[in-house]
């Protein structure tokens, strides 16, 4: 009695007693709670921003989705929380999300400090500088006292002064609160050269009234690995969210795809048997359905797809995939071998 | 004594007959005026031209984002397209006429509550009992079939009108034994509330904000969370009431004593004084200054961004950035966002006056 009247008082207070789950596991909190909860960006075309029916869309959102497809064998069984760069690693410290897929760059200091741990890198990235064509400069070397513009906080600023430092130029960097200011007065002349992440310079680039004016510099003044994040202390969820995203890029190099992935159940490839959960029982240890692998691909695709869907040159933002290209083709996506 | 007399006498003075074309007078009767007048005239005309145009002449009524860029008028096709996410947010789409039927039912609700005839102990108990009830119910499910719906996905307007609304109605009785508690005889509650109202007014609203979704978690014992959005809602109450106690305490020192000493001489305790006499005085001219502030903390409810809650502006904000309407859409979507707050902006005000109006006694 007394402890129906106390969860009670839990529930009328919005208390969520998640005592006995966090010792047991995320994994078992997830699977208690039916969804997996994963905390996004709210408005970043392209990795994670609602379509018109308030659907998350993006990058960023289908590693989540690849995830509750390999805990639940469903896609959709995710929640998708908004963070912001204020909230987002006090979300998944205090246990209001289960896994952080948000363009969160991989650094030492978050990785040693904010008790938490990431995943692989799920997409390289690197902050460049845009400029008009009309400039006629073909190098940031060559942007001598330019006004930059450029957003406030995380890494951006400091990673441009420090470039700046080492070849001794002159700048003056002016920041802006929303991106929507940043890019009209980038677009107005108000600054020489805009500095971003190469794929957000892209998106901006997009907009313009004729994309063809302006050209991105080839300098890649930082180096931006992007990764999923949880909490650290808990290797079965960390191996769960690692696993799903190489299961992705193994998918890609061994050609399975979400619409042959039915056929290739029964292909001979000791690999796709392996990863698709034909033959062996590798999602057990894991913790996990069997068929992981297959609810995974079934779900979102292989890793180029879900580039190529959000990303890539079809879209708006048309990114070329680069350095995110499989490791056999010239890129850095490479998967240890899944057996 | 006769001066005294011929001025009580004297006939009232006919009120000055304003001359013909009076009115146009005070706008056209000097040569200075006149330049004023003309040229406000013309700058009003020219504004009006240039909106009209851009709303409505050069305006694109259908089509995407490819056919908007090309025109360079508003583009109405971005807001049909997105509204029902800027008012709702990341609600399930299937379930969005529950949040629309929340927000008519409070808007009901509170139409209702505004008419004085209507104010009753009964009302009060009709909220506790049965409107926020049913509004949570609505909007979180989980009973009578309904599919439930964490707060994490509440957003847009619902949002908005619950974190401002319920939160200064909330907010309302506790500034009131705020005020009544800094006022009162004994030391020990006098410090109490001057030290709660002080703390609270000298801290700006996103750091109390940042408290309660920041650092709270982390003080909580490992594995209980309390909802995000209930710690927001309790910030803003508990700020909302530290402003409103300082108003009605404006309201108390303008109260003569003579009506407290009158009251306790017929016998009335501490409470009935306050409520059947002091109170109602008090409130009663306190009311401008009260809407001002439900006014701005309607708007600054906004904050709540900063920690996370995706409220109106946010879904406004949001939508903006959609890649097929990137750099498309900013202007109409920020004007949707000024239309709907200022439409309950200038409801409130609008009800401010009326209140003033029927409350208007005079003690002559």
């Amino acid at each position: 009695m007394k402890q129906a009247l106390l969860s009670i008082c839990a529930a009328a207070l919005g208390l969520t007693m998640a005592g006995q789950a966090s010792a047991a596991g995320t994994l078992e909190t997830v699977k208690a709670r039916g969804k997996l909860v994963c905390g996004v960006s709210l408005a970043t075309p392209g990795f994670a921003a609602p379509d018109d029916k308030g659907r998350m869309q993006g990058f960023d959102a289908d590693i989540c989705r690849s995830i509750a497809a390999a805990v639940f064998g469903d896609g959709d069984k995710v929640e998708f929380v908004p963070t912001n760069i204020n909230t987002r690693f006090q979300a998944l410290q205090s246990g209001e999300i289960d896994v952080l897929s948000r363009q969160t760059t991989h650094t030492f200091s978050r990785d040693a400090s904010l008790g938490l741990d990431f995943g692989p890198t799920v997409f390289y990235d690197g902050q460049g500088l845009m400029v008009a064509k009309s400039l006629g400069v073909t190098s940031a070397k060559e942007l001598t006292e330019a006004a930059i513009c450029t957003l406030p906080g995380t890494t951006t600023a400091q990673n441009i002064s420090d470039f700046f430092r080492a070849i001794n130029g002159k700048f003056e960097l002016v920041v802006f609160e929303s991106p929507d200011e940043n890019r009209a007065a980038f677009y107005s002349g108000r600054c020489e050269a805009i500095t971003s992440d190469r794929s957000d310079l892209a998106s901006i680039r997009a907009v313009a009234n004729n994309p063809d004016d302006y050209v991105v510099l080839p300098e890649t003044i930082s180096k931006e690995p992007l990764a999923p994040a949880f909490r650290q202390n808990d290797s079965n969820w960390g191996d769960i969210v690692s696993w799903s995203v190489w299961l992705l890029m193994a998918a890609e190099e061994k050609g399975i795809t979400q619409a042959n992935v039915d056929e290739m159940l029964k292909s001979e490839d000791p690999d796709v048997q392996r990863m698709l959960g034909a033959t062996e029982e590798l999602g057990k240890m894991l913790g996990l359905d069997n068929n992981w692998g297959y609810s995974i691909i079934k779900s979102v695709g292989n890793y180029g797809e879900v580039f190529e869907r959000n990303l890539g040159e079809g879209t708006r933002l048309g990114l070329t995939r680069g350095p995110n290209a499989l490791w056999n083709a010239g890129g850095l996506i490479y998967s240890p071998p899944i057996r | 004594m006769a001066d005294v007399q011929t001025l009580a006498l004297a006939p009232p003075q006919p009120a000055p007959t304003a001359p013909r074309l009076g009115r146009l007078s005070a706008y056209f009767g000097t040569p200075g005026n006149t330049l004023i007048s003309v040229l406000s005239i013309a700058a009003v005309v020219f504004i009006a031209k240039l909106a009209f145009g851009w709303l409505v002449v050069d305006a694109v009524f259908s089509g995407n984002g490819e056919t908007c860029k090309a025109a360079s008028g508003a583009c109405w096709p971005f807001v049909a397209q997105k509204l029902r996410y800027m008012l709702f947010g990341f609600y399930p789409y299937d379930e969005q006429w529950r949040p629309m039927l929340a927000l008519l039912l409070l808007f009901a609700a509170f139409l209702f509550s505004m008419m004085p005839r209507f104010w009753s102990r009964g009302l009060l108990l009709g909220w506790i009992l049965l409107v926020l009830p049913v509004l949570y119910i609505l909007m979180a499910g989980g009973v009578f079939g309904l599919t439930p719906v964490a707060t994490t996905s509440w957003g847009g307007l619902p949002l908005s009108f619950m974190l401002s609304f319920v939160g200064l109605t909330l907010a309302m009785p506790l500034g009131i034994v705020l005020a009544l508690a800094r006022a009162s005889n004994l030391p020990a509650i006098r410090v109490l509330a001057v030290g709660f109202i002080e703390i609270v007014r000298g801290v700006p609203l996103i750091s109390i904000l940042f408290m309660a979704t920041v650092m709270l978690p982390l003080f909580m014992p490992e594995g209980v969370t309390i909802d995000k959005l209930l710690r927001a809602q309790v910030a803003i109450i508990l700020f909302a009431s530290a402003y409103i106690a300082e108003i009605v305490r404006g309201g108390l020192q303008d109260v003569p004593a003579g009506q407290y000493e009158a009251g306790s001489s017929l016998g009335l305790h501490y409470w009935q004084v306050m409520r059947k006499i002091v109170l109602p005085q008090a409130l009663k001219k306190v009311i401008p200054p009260m809407v001002g502030l439900f006014i701005g903390f309607f708007q600054d409810t906004t904050l709540v961004t900063i920690v996370g809650l995706v409220d109106f502006l946010d879904t406004v904000r949001s939508a903006i950035r959609d890649p097929q309407w990137q750099g498309i859409a900013v202007l109409e979507g920020y004007l949707v966002a000024a239309a709907v707050y200022f439409t309950f902006s200038a409801l409130m005000g609008a009800y401010s006056r009326f209140l003033e109006k029927h409350f208007r006694t005079t003690h002559a």
